[in-house]
């Protein structure tokens, strides 16, 4: 008998084994849903499947004509901008800052206290005074996500940085390379595939702070749409909504991947597990 | 003859802890000097001082008559046990890395001619080493003895003054070892290289060096071990080397 740990599903049977929950899960929400529907013909917390098709097709098909534009991908365009531009800010300060922290001993002592002193700050607790300084406008969200993700993006990559064989280091030096070059073709390179390692694991982060900025103070964006029709009990817009943003996140995930799988191969060696 | 490299009572001290006392020694230019000794007695700390990476706590060691700079530089090439190359360039670029260095501050990369040329070097420079067939290779698709001579020529290319290899043969079987004691001997006579290299092997020591340097405590405190440090208790010329 082989042990549970030395077994390993390969094609088919792997693409089975990972859909069979997503399916029961599925189903069960079916049968539920028609039960409630049996017993109460306007149950509101369990919508069938055709009141959700029904609402995706008002919010995501149709011109809303209040605002002139369709409320789905309003929302869904809102809300990338914003996560955008805050994760590519996030981004950009955590490689510089990442880099400079894990190479020379000079910025660890400089901003080593610093960095580590704003990570265990709850950055939903910032958010008041973000309000306060920024403004209720699309700035607070931004810098929201900024704070939320940068510290520990900064965190693991100078981590990583600090963690590249001394060996590796002394030998670029000995090549004739100067502390610059070293950063450029030795460091660099080698952050590249952490990063974006740590970008996938920060974008779940990131949509929270994201759904809770434009949860309290938004009038466009997927967290305000959810948070607005919570009031009417509208569980056949917010499921596909949740459903949306799920598959936006998923999306993120594999382009990600898939970049760090294309640029830097040397990183992704045959995955044993 | 002058010395390449001097010794003048150099001391090193961790905290209360004396590692090497008192070592006098120089290292002429074209000699191949095995360094032995037990392990902790303080071979590595002894090419970390040629190399730059340490300084001594106290004493003079020079290089070419003047004071070695504490910083590692690109007239004394090195090769360790592992983690000698980068991961991330192909052998290739690997050996490309210190002329690229060299022919552009600011990008740390050469392009159109220049990259030709260099790349040229580079290429013969691995064919010298035997890895002629595996240019484009990374190194963790490469054995332990190809990642071996892939950081030999990393090194040679850039023409050091000294090359110091720690243990670089201490991980790879022996057959492979074989080949590489056959490597190094002819690139030290073609090149005329000045090596000092560790290694844990008596054999080998004197098989490859032309000069065996013994590193450990002359007095022992059985009280106190670590306040009595390590110097080269034995110095052996081996007379019928052909020079490089
Ligand atoms: N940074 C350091 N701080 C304190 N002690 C150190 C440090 N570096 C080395 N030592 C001590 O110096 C002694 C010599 O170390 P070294 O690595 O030079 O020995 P070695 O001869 O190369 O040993 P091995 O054959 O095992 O590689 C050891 O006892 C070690 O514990
Ligand atoms: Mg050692």
């Amino acid at each position: 008998m082989r042990r549970l740990l030395n077994i390993r599903p390969k094609g088919a049977s792997r693409f089975i084994l990972g859909t069979a929950p997503l399916i029961v899960l599925a189903l069960l929400y079916l049968l539920a849903s028609t039960a409630q529907h049996a017993l109460n013909p306007n149950e509101k917390i369990l919508p069938t499947i055709g009141a959700m098709v029904d609402q995706v097709r008002i919010m995501a098909v149709q011109v809303d004509p209040q605002t002139g534009s369709i409320p789905l991908w309003q929302d869904t365009f809102a809300s990338l901008r914003r996560l955008g531009l805050g994760l590519s800010i996030a981004t950009a300060s955590a490689l510089i800052l990442g880099l400079a922290v894990g190479l020379l001993p000079l910025a660890r002592a400089g901003l080593g206290p610093l960095i580590a002193a704003v990570a265990v700050v709850p950055p939903i607790a910032v958010l008041p005074i973000l309000f306060i300084t920024f403004g209720l406008g699309e700035t607070a969200k931004i810098v929201l996500i900024v704070i939320g993700v940068t510290p520990f993006m900064v965190r693991d990559l100078a981590g990583h940085i600090a963690a590249i064989p001394e060996e590796q280091i002394v030998k670029g030096q000995t090549l004739g390379a100067s502390t610059w070059q070293i950063a450029l073709r030795v460091a660099l390179p080698q952050a590249m595939p952490r990063l974006l390692e740590s970008l996938r694991l920060s974008l779940g982060p990131a949509w929270v702070f994201l759904i809770s900025a434009e949860a309290i103070a938004s009038d466009v964006g997927l967290g305000y749409r959810v948070f607005l029709v919570r009031r009417y009990l509208a569980m056949d817009i917010i499921l596909p909504y949740v459903a949306w943003i799920a598959l936006l996140a998923v999306a993120f995930d594999l382009i990600l991947l898939t970049i760090s799988r294309r640029a830097y191969p040397w990183a992704h060696p045959g995955r044993s597990r | 003859m002058t010395a390449l490299l001097s010794f003048r009572d150099v001391w090193v001290e961790y905290g209360d802890k004396i590692v090497l006392e008192r070592v006098n020694l120089s290292v002429e230019a074209g000699a191949f000097v095995s360094i032995v000794g037990p392990s902790g007695a303080g071979k590595s700390t002894f090419l970390r001082l040629v190399l730059g990476q340490e300084a001594p706590t106290r004493g003079v060691i020079d290089l070419d008559g003047a004071p070695l700079r504490a910083e590692p530089g690109r007239d004394r090439g090195v090769v360790f046990q592992r983690y000698s190359v980068f991961p991330h360039l192909n052998a290739v670029e690997n050996v490309l890395f210190g002329l690229e260095c060299e022919g552009a501050a600011l990008t740390g990369r050469l392009w159109g001619p220049k990259r030709r040329t260099a790349r040229e070097r580079a290429v013969a420079m691995l064919e010298a080493v035997g890895l002629g067939a595996a240019l484009d290779v990374f190194p963790a698709q490469l054995s332990g003895g190809m990642q071996q001579r892939l950081a030999i020529a990393q090194a040679l290319i850039m023409r050091p003054r000294v090359l110091l290899l720690d243990e670089p043969f201490g991980a790879l079987d022996p057959g492979v070892r074989l080949d590489m004691h056959g490597l190094i001997t002819d690139l030290w006579r073609e090149h005329s290289l000045t090596i000092l290299m560790v290694t844990h092997d008596i054999k080998e020591a004197f098989k490859l060096g032309d000069r065996v340097l013994a590193l450990d405590k002359r007095r022992h405190d059985p009280h106190a071990p670590h306040r009595y440090g390590s110097t080269a208790v034995y110095d052996f010329p081996l007379e019928n080397k052909a020079r490089g």
